[in-house]
């Protein structure tokens, strides 16, 4: 499978009243064509930035990309200008929010508010446009599109709003959709109605997608691989499959060891991470998560470690002990 | 067994929606529908369903923060439905919250130890100030906080802190019955299971009663001894936390069940999903029958005309489903 997108050691930072906030802090990942890779962590790791970056839409001034390079077909996003840029959102790589209700115009309709990206990027006439329109509300199983397309986004439920946000995502055909926690504000039933959606039209139109969650589950039921972020880096990476079979990094194995399991007998007690999340303006020298880590030795207050390789092809951690966190997994 | 604390019966509560052109009456959210459950002195119940289900308006009744259309809430043998604002006063100390949101229900111009002290000098629970100073530095350590952390704003502290300081709120007060309002929802994954240990050590050490309402089923079901399931105003199905997951007897339990991913690649890969057509229906006008019949993979003709009463299909396990 061919390389679609390499983000290679990106950095992106906030100047804010607390100080200077490293919310993206040199991170590497690929996505290949049609695969779903999950960038999974929780609040403040990082992860919507890096899909903000990726998009060029991280707000100046106070925000900047520092460094690093995005490479999609083969063009490094970083160098181009915002014409071009403008060329690539949407028509190439294209998003979808969390919360639909603001990512959509109130005072247009929803037909408009499809076909002027079609206009735009594809410089379909109005018929044109409206006919693909119709297609596309079929193909997120909306019903009576002739009719919906007339309405406004508060005609809307919230789980149709983020079908309509896939559908405008798919309407010129991108290679690439971004989705950063797609099913959050949805109910449980719903969530599976939209990751069903979003996995078959993945497949069958053969778009790539990036998945920004905090949802293990979600993760382990979508993703062909995925990339767990802590404080701005990623820490581990793995096919799902091996990742979830043997996580080697001391945060990752925290977050699955610490929520209640479905499938799993019930446990007398949690196994929480102590501590709390860390202050990204004020990050520690070394490890972000020494001061939470179970397995902290000297060395990890003092140097950050780098992603090393921690067992099946492409798995990696970034951690000083792993050697001492597989003996003792093995162990236990 | 230990004795019932709460027996909520028949809880109804309509809210009239204005509307027309000269502000008539254009109709009624049906947000709780004759609900009834009990829960014993210690026990905790998990109240689950999606949103606009009811739940939340349950838990606000029990408040009182509502009145109920009609239907009766005895707790310790007395109908609050039936008592007046200064019989309530004394009961509410006995009830007490914990809200999904705890920077929105902390007063950010207040210290911490001023967000505790001031419910202990209101309900004349803690006379002097010196005393209140020393009980605020008990509950913050009773939540794993430190005692300096009276002296900072609610700002200053994490999600996960806030809550803890939510929690010593509603401990203030010495209640015997706590409803836990999604008060992890709010809270990242690493944080939830700190919150949910705390919320299961208190229980243990004060004897609490809980009424937990969530919308995650795997959080409910470690947290739980009993659990019911909500859906458009009506409890579907009641029964202890073992036999609700391992054996639900509810097409809307079975679905919401198979609805959670679980965080394993190969068991989601052979698991069968049951993925519900549509969307839960409007309470303003709901369906006839059972209210679950146009989502429901397993409906058949009479569902749409009769609602199927919740009856004990087992011992101690109700389902409302005459299918079931």
């Amino acid at each position: 499978m061919a390389v679609l997108l390499e983000v290679d050691n990106l950095r992106t930072q906030f100047d804010t009243a607390a100080g200077t906030v490293r919310a993206v802090d040199g991170i590497s990942y690929t996505v290949n064509e049609g695969e779903t890779v999950a960038l999974v962590g929780e609040s403040g790791c990082g992860k919507s930035v890096s899909a903000l970056s990726v998009m060029r839409l991280v707000s100046e001034p106070a925000g900047r990309i520092l460094s690093g390079r995005i490479v999609y077909k083969g063009r490094d996003l970083l160098k181009l200008g915002e014409e071009a840029m403008r060329g690539v959102r949407g028509r190439e790589i294209a998003m979808v929010f969390q919360e639909p209700m603001t990512s959509l115009n109130p005072v247009l309709t929803i037909g408009r508010q499809i076909t002027e990206g079609l206009e735009i990027h594809l410089k379909m006439s109005q018929s044109q446009g409206h006919a693909r329109a119709v297609e596309l509300l079929g193909l997120v199983g909306i019903a009576d599109p002739e009719r919906r397309l007339a309405q406004y986004p508060h005609h809307f439920s919230g789980g149709m709003r983020q079908r309509l946000m896939i559908a405008m995502a798919l309407a010129c055909n991108p290679s690439l959709i971004l989705a950063d926690e797609p099913t959050t504000a949805l109910d449980v039933t719903i969530q599976a109605q939209i990751l069903e959606l979003m996995r078959d039209l993945s497949r069958r139109l053969g778009v790539a997608m990036v998945i920004i969650t905090h949802n293990l589950g979600v993760v382990a039921r979508y993703a062909d691989r995925v990339n767990v972020m802590y404080a701005g880096r990623i820490v581990e990476r793995a096919d799902a499959g091996e990742l979830y079979a043997n996580p080697r990094h001391p945060y990752t194995l925290g977050l699955l060891r610490s929520v209640p399991r479905l499938d799993e007998p019930r446990r007398a007690r949690l196994v929480p991470i102590e501590g709390q999340p860390p202050d990204l303006a004020r990050l520690p020298a070394g490890c972000a998560f020494a001061p939470r880590c179970v397995y902290r030795v000297a060395r990890c207050e003092a140097e950050a470690p780098v992603l090393a390789p921690a067992g099946a092809a492409g798995h990696v951690a970034a951690c000083w002990e792993l050697e001492r966190v597989v003996r003792k997994e093995r162990a236990a | 067994m230990s004795e019932v604390l709460l027996q909520v019966d028949s809880l109804v509560k309509h809210f009239s929606i204005g509307g027309g052109i000269v502000g008539g009456h254009a109709g009624q959210v049906r947000a709780v529908d004759g609900v009834s459950f009990s829960i014993r002195r210690g026990e905790t119940l998990g109240l689950v369903g999606e949103s606009g289900c009811g739940k939340t308006t349950t838990g606000r009744c029990i408040l009182l923060l509502e009145r109920p259309t009609s239907g009766r809430i005895m707790f310790e043998g007395v109908d609050l439905v039936t008592l007046d604002e200064a019989a309530l006063r004394a009961v509410r100390r006995r009830i007490q919250v914990i809200f999904q949101d705890p920077y929105s229900s902390l007063n950010p111009r207040m210290t911490i130890g001023q967000i505790l002290a001031e419910p202990l000098e209101v309900h004349g629970i803690v006379r002097e100030k010196k005393a209140r100073a020393e009980r605020v530095r008990e509950l913050l350590t009773q939540v794993g906080l430190l005692p300096q952390h009276a002296l900072r704003y609610p700002h200053q502290l994490s999600g996960g802190q806030r809550q803890r300081v939510g929690i010593a709120r509603a401990l203030a007060m010495e209640p015997a019955l706590i409803v836990c309002d999604e008060p992890v929802s709010a809270l990242d994954v690493s944080i939830q299971a700190q919150i949910i240990n705390l919320l299961e050590d208190l229980q243990a050490r004060y004897g609490l009663t809980y009424l937990f309402i969530a919308h995650d089923l795997s959080v409910v079901r470690h947290i739980s001894d009993r659990v019911a399931v909500m859906y458009l105003g009506k409890v579907v199905e009641i029964t202890d936390r073992t036999r609700l997951y391992e054996e639900p007897l509810h097409p809307y339990t079975r679905a919401l069940l198979s609805a959670v991913p679980i965080p394993d690649p190969e068991l989601e890969a052979r698991r069968e999903h049951t993925v519900l057509r549509g969307e839960v229906p409007s309470a303003v006008n709901p369906p006839s029958g059972c209210v679950f019949h146009p989502r429901c993979p397993i409906a058949v003709d009479r569902c749409a005309a009769a609602v199927p009463p919740l009856r004990e299909i087992r011992r101690d396990h109700w389902a409302a489903c005459d299918l079931a």
